[in-house]
This record gives C-alpha cells, sequence and structure tokens, in this order.
C-alpha cells in the first residue's frame, strides 16, 4: 500500500470535492428537520421533528405536486423509453453505408442543443401569433393555438420535445449492444431461413435486455429527479396547474422565498421517493431478469 | 434513392423482408426530416428579412438574405459579454474537470489501489442520492463561492459518470504488462502516469473535454442560481433573458418603434444560432469520439 502513495495522493483533490459538494450537503438536509434562523446557523437552529413534512403533506399543493411529478415523468418513461430502442432496431437493420452514418450523426445531434436553446426553440415554434406551428395551421385555415398557455398541453409538448432531442442519443448504448451480438446467431438463422423480422424478435430483442433493463432501472430510479431546468423554462402562469412540479417548487419556496427548511424537507421527501424507487425496481428486476444495476 | 439502391442491392431477399426494409428506410427518413427540419428552419430564419419571417414567408430556404440581425447582436454589450464568458467558463471549467476526473478515475482503475471499492461506492453512490437544491447551496454559500466565477466552475466539476467512463477505459486499454515492466525499471506511480498512460490515453481524454466542454458551455442553472451580477453571467442566462422572459432591452434601444417588433422576433432566431453554432460545428467532426465515448462506458462500465 504505501508503495502506491502517489496514487493516494492524487486521489484526495477529488475526493474533497465529493465530501464538500457532495457528502457536506447531505450532512446539510438535517435542516428539514431545523427552524432554519440564520443567526444560529444550520446546527444552531431549534430542532423541530418531522414539523416540515407535516407542513408540506398537509399543504394543499402536497397532491396537486406529486401528480404532476409522477404524471410527467411517468409519460416521459412510457413515450420516451421504447422510442430509442425501437430507433436503434431499425439502424441496426441498415448495414453499414452512408446512410446510416448520416442517420445517426443527425439523429443525434440535437443532444448538444442546450436547454435554454431548446426551450427557446419550443417557444418560436409555438408562439401565439408568429411562431411556425400556428402559421401552418392558419395556411391550413385552422385557428391559432396558444400551446404553451393550455395547460392541457404542457406534458406532451415537453415529452415529445425531450425525444426529439434525445431519442439518438439513447439509441448509441443499444447499438452498442446490438453489436455486441454474437454473428453467429445470425448466421444460424440465416440458414434456418428466418425472415428480418424474425431475426429482430428472436435474436436482436433477447440480446439487448440485458440493456433495456438497466436503462428502465435507471430511468425509472429519475422518475422524481425529472429534469427541473426545461420544466422551470417551460413555465408560465397560464401552464402553471400542470407545470408545477416538486423540483420547481422547491427552487421557488427555498431559494426566492428563502424559505430553506421547508424547502429542504420537500427535496429530501422527493430524494427519498427517488432512491426507494430505485430500490425497488433494482430488486424487482433482479429477481425477474437476473439483471441489476449491482 | 438510397433505399432502393440498398434494396436492388439485396435482390435475393424474400419480399416480406424487401418490405420491411422500405418500411425501416421510409421510418428513418422521416425522422432525419423531423430532426433537421426545425434546424434549418431556424438558421434560414435567422438570415432573412424580419419582414419575411414575421409575415411568415419563411418555409425552408432564407428569404431576402440579410445578417442584420448578427450585427445587432453583436453590437450588443449584454451578449458580447455572455460569449466571452461562455468562452472562458468553458475553457477554465473543462481544465479543472478532466484534471479532476483522471485523478480520481486512474487509481480507481488500479488493482493495487487500497480501498479502490469503498472509494467507488462513495461516488456512485452521490450518483443515486443528494442532499438537494438547498442544503447544496448552503454550502457554496459557506464556502463564499456566491457571485463569483468559481461558482460555476467548481460545484459541479466531477460527474460520476465520467468518472466510471474514464476508468473503464484505464481498465480496458492499459496493459497491465506495461505496468509490470515499468516498475521493474523503478518508475513511480507519477512517471508512469505521465509517460504512459496519458499518452495511450488521448481517445478517453478527448471524449472527456468535449463532453465537460458541451455541459458547461450549455449550462445555465448554477448561473442562475449561485450569479448575481449581470458582468458575470454566460451566454445561457444572456439568451435566457431575452427569449425566455422576452426582456430585449440594451440591443432595442437604437431602432425605430416600427422595425422593433419584427426585428425583436428576428433576433431570438439569429441568437439561438449563435449561441449553438459553436458546438454543432465541431459536433460532425467529433462525433465519433463522443461515440466511443458513450460505447466504453455503456459495454464495460
Amino acid at each position: 500500500m504505501l508503495k502506491h502513495w502517489q496514487l493516494h495522493l492524487l486521489v484526495i483533490p477529488p475526493l474533497l470535492f465529493f465530501l464538500i459538494f457532495k457528502y457536506y450537503p447531505m450532512a446539510n438536509a438535517v435542516l428539514a428537520f431545523k427552524d432554519y434562523n440564520v443567526i444560529k446557523g444550520i446546527w444552531g437552529s431549534p430542532w423541530v421533528g418531522f414539523r416540515n413534512f407535516e407542513l408540506f403533506f398537509e399543504n394543499p399543493m402536497f397532491w396537486t405536486l406529486v401528480k404532476n411529478t409522477i404524471l410527467l415523468s411517468g409519460f416521459l418513461l412510457l413515450a420516451g423509453f421504447p422510442i430509442p430502442i425501437l430507433l436503434a432496431l431499425m439502424i441496426n437493420e441498415i448495414r453499414g453505408g452512408r446512410f446510416k452514418r448520416f442517420v445517426q450523426l443527425v439523429s443525434f445531434a440535437p443532444y448538444f442543443i442546450s436547454t435554454v436553446v431548446m426551450v427557446s426553440i419550443i417557444m418560436l415554434f409555438l408562439a401565439p401569433r408568429l411562431g411556425f406551428a400556428n402559421i401552418a395551421l392558419n395556411f391550413f385555415g385552422l385557428e391559432s393555438v396558444n400551446f404553451l398557455g393550455e395547460p392541457g398541453m404542457f406534458r406532451s409538448i415537453y415529452v415529445w420535445s425531450d425525444i426529439w432531442q434525445t431519442a439518438g442519443y439513447s439509441a448509441v448504448i443499444y447499438l452498442a449492444a446490438l453489436a455486441g451480438i454474437d454473428p453467429t446467431l445470425y448466421e444460424a438463422a440465416k440458414v434456418d431461413g428466418a425472415s428480418r423480422f424474425q431475426k429482430i424478435r428472436h435474436i436482436d430483442l433477447p440480446g439487448i435486455v440485458p440493456t433495456i433493463v438497466i436503462i428502465l432501472i435507471l430511468n425509472v430510479g429519475n422518475v422524481m429527479a425529472i429534469g427541473f431546468e426545461k420544466v422551470y423554462l417551460l413555465q408560465n402562469p397560464l401552464n402553471i396547474v400542470n407545470s408545477e412540479i416538486i423540483a420547481t417548487y422547491v427552487y421557488r419556496i427555498g431559494l426566492l422565498n428563502a424559505n430553506y427548511s421547508f424547502a429542504t424537507a420537500v427535496g429530501l421527501f422527493n430524494s427519498l421517493i427517488n432512491l426507494v424507487l430505485l430500490l425497488t425496481v433494482n430488486g424487482l428486476a433482479k429477481r425477474i431478469t437476473n439483471n441489476s444495476i449491482w | 434513392m438510397a433505399a432502393s439502391a440498398a434494396v436492388s442491392q439485396k435482390i435475393k431477399e424474400s419480399t416480406g423482408d424487401r418490405i420491411f426494409l422500405t418500411v425501416v428506410y421510409t421510418v428513418l427518413i422521416l425522422v432525419v426530416i423531423a430532426v433537421l427540419y426545425p434546424l434549418i428552419f431556424i438558421i434560414s430564419s435567422s438570415i432573412s428579412s424580419p419582414a419575411a419571417v414575421t409575415s411568415g414567408r419563411v418555409w425552408l430556404w432564407p428569404v431576402d438574405i440579410s445578417f442584420k440581425a448578427f450585427k445587432v447582436l453583436f453590437s450588443t454589450h449584454e451578449i458580447v459579454s455572455g460569449y466571452a464568458n461562455s468562452i472562458f467558463y468553458t475553457a477554465a471549467g473543462t481544465l479543472i474537470s478532466v484534471t479532476l476526473t483522471v485523478m480520481i478515475a486512474y487509481p480507481l482503475s488500479r488493482k493495487a489501489f487500497f480501498g479502490r471499492n469503498v472509494l467507488m461506492m462513495v461516488i456512485t453512490f452521490t450518483m443515486i442520492f443528494s442532499g438537494g437544491l438547498i442544503p447544496t447551496y448552503m454550502v457554496v454559500r459557506q464556502m463564499h463561492l456566491i457571485d463569483t466565477r468559481w461558482a460555476l466552475l467548481i460545484p459541479n466539476a466531477i460527474w460520476v459518470w465520467q468518472v466510471i467512463i474514464a476508468r473503464s477505459f484505464f481498465q480496458a486499454s492499459i496493459p497491465e504488462e506495461l505496468l509490470e515492466a515499468s516498475e521493474i525499471d523503478g518508475c513511480s506511480d507519477m512517471r508512469f502516469i505521465r509517460s504512459v498512460v496519458l499518452p495511450l490515453s488521448k481517445p478517453i481524454l478527448a471524449v472527456l473535454v468535449l463532453m465537460y466542454a458541451v455541459g458547461q458551455w450549455n449550462s445555465y442553472f448554477d448561473a442562475l442560481i449561485y450569479l448575481k451580477t449581470a458582468d458575470l453571467f454566460p451566454l445561457q442566462l444572456v439568451l435566457r433573458s431575452i427569449i425566455i422572459q422576452n426582456n430585449s432591452s440594451g440591443a432595442m434601444d437604437a431602432m425605430a418603434m416600427v422595425e422593433r417588433q419584427q426585428m425583436a422576433e428576428l433576433l431570438k432566431y439569429a441568437l439561438i444560432v449563435v449561441a449553438t453554432l459553436p458546438v454543432l460545428v465541431i459536433y460532425p467532426f467529433v462525433q465519433r469520439y463522443f461515440v466511443q465515448g458513450m460505447l466504453v462506458g455503456s459495454v464495460k462500465g
């Protein structure tokens, strides 16, 4: 061990990073059980037990927040999870060639657009008067729609724009898994006269099941941690009934209204649900398919 | 075109397979169009005349080409300063992040490293559980980083996922024999890293640089919560204020009222182009590194 003291020395700065910016905040989460007082500081403030949590559960916003968070991420999971798999299976059908590379290059590209730009694009396309979507609707003699002002459309806008942006990127992992499938299986299938569709069903899909399960676990584990940044940018007073999720609420209450203790409790509740979901799905997957993230 | 060529090449295929393949090609062509169309539309709009954009005459290609919007943008203080800040944050942030990532990923890849499993658990745990927004904010405040450039460089410097990718790469592509040979020659670990590991790790270094650079260029949330002084704002935050919150203050003062409305609209398109172009221009050249990096991370991770 002493022989490799240099390696241990090397690890100290990154380790400090994790301790200070990842673990210290976890300790700071005791704020959730305190009544934060600026003068007394985090550790000097009085304990209040679970009062902040009780306040949140009794809050009229509670069910709306939980419902919005789950519906939004559930919808995203349902629609956004299978599409990259389908995309990868289709791209995989085209063996080699320029078209394959072109499809990958293009479908991968939107991933590199920033959230702010993505939301800007959405807003420009869906703008009430001059947006492309409404100009197109008017062109076909249809009436204009204020897309971002309709609470009912918020989830669709969020989910489909997200798929537009990330499907190509997510497909790469499945493509890698497909590339790892034993080629002799395809030869055997060819000899047996399998059609392309049968090959997908009996070789490709079973071959990528472990990858699918792992990605599914990770996605379910993120159900409560849905991208705050984009929701926050897309929010407006008209669609807020459907767009206020736990994360945006924490930001509003905590940082904008400086209600630190309460917001920490809400955030902690969110993280805990997330952790429980991840552990549950991981356990289930382990039992059913023998695949798990640990 | 591409579809028919490929189909005719595989003439031996059954009718069912040919239909299947035609459907696949059709869907993929539609996917390409669906992805490209909005991007082309925005670029075309940004170099069309304001009147053409606002009257909906731009459908695909630019109409009455003019670069006026870009001239206005690059004479606006907020935008020029946002651009300069973003370049600084990207360069400095990437340097810090890549250095720290390698510093932890390499030792974790070495079997002889004492406590490597514990350390690995310590860092992966932060992927699935975190203290939350407010407790993290408090730490950054206690460290007196609020409203300083450091706030954008340090608190999110290491991404666990990048550590995992780098570690897998080191494990898979630095042969054990090289280490043994150099140890026999009395080479220290530091020396080994400098003269063997780093030169052999150019692909993964490229991946780390690109991922962190894109992340830093695109980020706005840290700036939103940690910065107050407008002169420190990165481009994304300026962008948010102009497009999403519709505060096109500075840029518009000089213009006549009549032109304002149209120009304000056009500026948004131009701004999107300006903020995304650096990434999209280098992207086709570096795409294969990204794919490589993801493959290393996912297959062996």
